[in-house]
């Protein structure tokens, strides 16, 4: 028996220009911010975004960029909403506020169910807020997305950091680009995730300071986009949009 | 309508067996539905006919419906999906993406959430036949 939806992904990702898996080697090092910022920016620039959070068991791009009460469109498949300039997909659509206890086959399902009957229009950039981890979700996208490309959120934690050297080490070993390492939650001038990131043969995108103006500006895009942490977002962001044109 | 993105799957998924197997025409296309998805099957056969390619104009698709059966992993109680138990948000979100079961179904013996799906998730390709290249 063959799974027919594995055979459409290519097809349904075939109009996106880059797609940006936004990730961590460990939870709470702030990936799911920097997704939903580098998407709010780059739309905010004129580009074509989507926006699809793929932490199926812990949403929250939803929460932070204050999307309620949208639902995709059922047209051939689903056409996700737009909302502040992003085509916005998330598995809230369906789960609501409920806990999804989902296992790593679920999970796999689920993503493979998602990208096999969302209908993308013509993008830019697609940005993906992973889940924590190197998962079942980490080795689908490498598996189902050709020209998946790795965005990588660290803390100045050594234990954070840790966690980056084996994803981004077995990112390396499989060949899959790795944009560069962000390192956020920054308190002091140390330099030594710069240089670990560099040892590692990954390119340092920038440092984020620790702002405590973020927490009251989630579900707020405007605040959000004035936080130090957007004005960062966009320096490393124009990068991106450099690359893209060259 | 969300079918016809499932339907555009079965056509692509069948086309690529078809060329691996050399087929030049093909004749039958064996699809299984999963009860858990709840697909309109008027309308899986109605995609499936104005999407098929050329090769598949003599085709006859014949689609099977699969009881979705559970299994809780817990107490290891065994029942089977039944989409009248459910409101119609949740039996919908369940079309969707099958794994929201998750959300809104638990054991009926023990409550728990943590279940297998052993049968009739979602959409299979179980067969294709038809007429290969050498046989003239």
């Amino acid at each position: 028996m063959v799974d027919p939806r594995i055979s459409i992904i290519d097809e349904r990702m075939r109009g996106i220009g880059r797609i940006i898996a936004v990730s961590s080697g460990k939870g709470g090092v702030g990936k799911s911010l920097v997704a939903a910022t580098l998407a709010l920016t780059l739309a905010k620039k004129g580009y074509k975004v989507g926006l699809f959070d793929l932490d199926f068991t812990s949403p929250s791009t939803h929460i932070i960029l204050g999307i309620e009460s949208v639902k995709p469109k059922e047209e051939k498949g689903i056409v996700p909403p737009i909302v502040h300039g992003i085509e916005y997909m998330s598995i809230i659509y369906y789960s609501g506020e409920h806990v999804s206890p989902l296992r790593g086959a679920d999970v796999s399902n689920a993503l493979i169910e998602l990208l096999s009957i969302t209908r993308w229009k013509r993008l830019d950039f697609l940005v993906i807020d992973m889940p924590p981890g190197i998962g079942d979700a980490t080795l689908d996208l490498i598996r189902l997305i050709g020209n998946i490309e790795f965005l990588v959120v660290t803390t100045p934690s050594q234990l954070a950091f840790e966690t980056v050297r084996k994803l981004a080490s077995l990112l390396k070993e499989l060949k899959i680009h790795v944009i560069g390492v962000i390192e956020n939650m920054k308190m002091d001038n140390s330099e030594t995730t710069q240089l670990k990131a560099r040892k590692l043969g990954v390119k340092f995108l920038g440092e984020i300071p620790y702002d405590l103006k973020v927490e009251e500006a989630i579900g707020n895009t405007d605040k959000l986009l004035n936080t130090i942490l957007a004005k960062k977002v966009e320096e490393m962001a124009e990068k991106l949009w450099h690359n893209q044109k060259n | 309508m969300h079918e016809w993105a499932l339907a555009e799957a079965v056509i692509a998924a069948a086309s690529q067996v078809a060329e691996k197997e050399g087929l030049k025409e093909v004749r039958e296309v064996k699809i299984k539905v999963g009860e858990l998805q709840q697909i309109e099957l008027g309308i899986l056969e109605f995609a499936l006919s104005q999407l098929k390619p050329t090769k598949f104009k003599d085709a006859k698709f014949s689609i099977k419906v699969a009881k979705a059966k559970l299994k809780c992993r817990v107490c290891g109680h065994k029942w089977l999906f039944k989409k009248e138990k459910m409101d119609e948000s949740a039996a919908e979100a369940i079309h969707f993406v099958p794994e929201i079961v998750h959300t809104y179904i638990k054991c009926p013996k023990c409550g728990s959430p943590d279940f297998e799906i052993l049968e009739g998730r979602g959409v299979w390709l179980e067969s294709i036949k038809g007429v290969k290249q050498e046989d003239g």
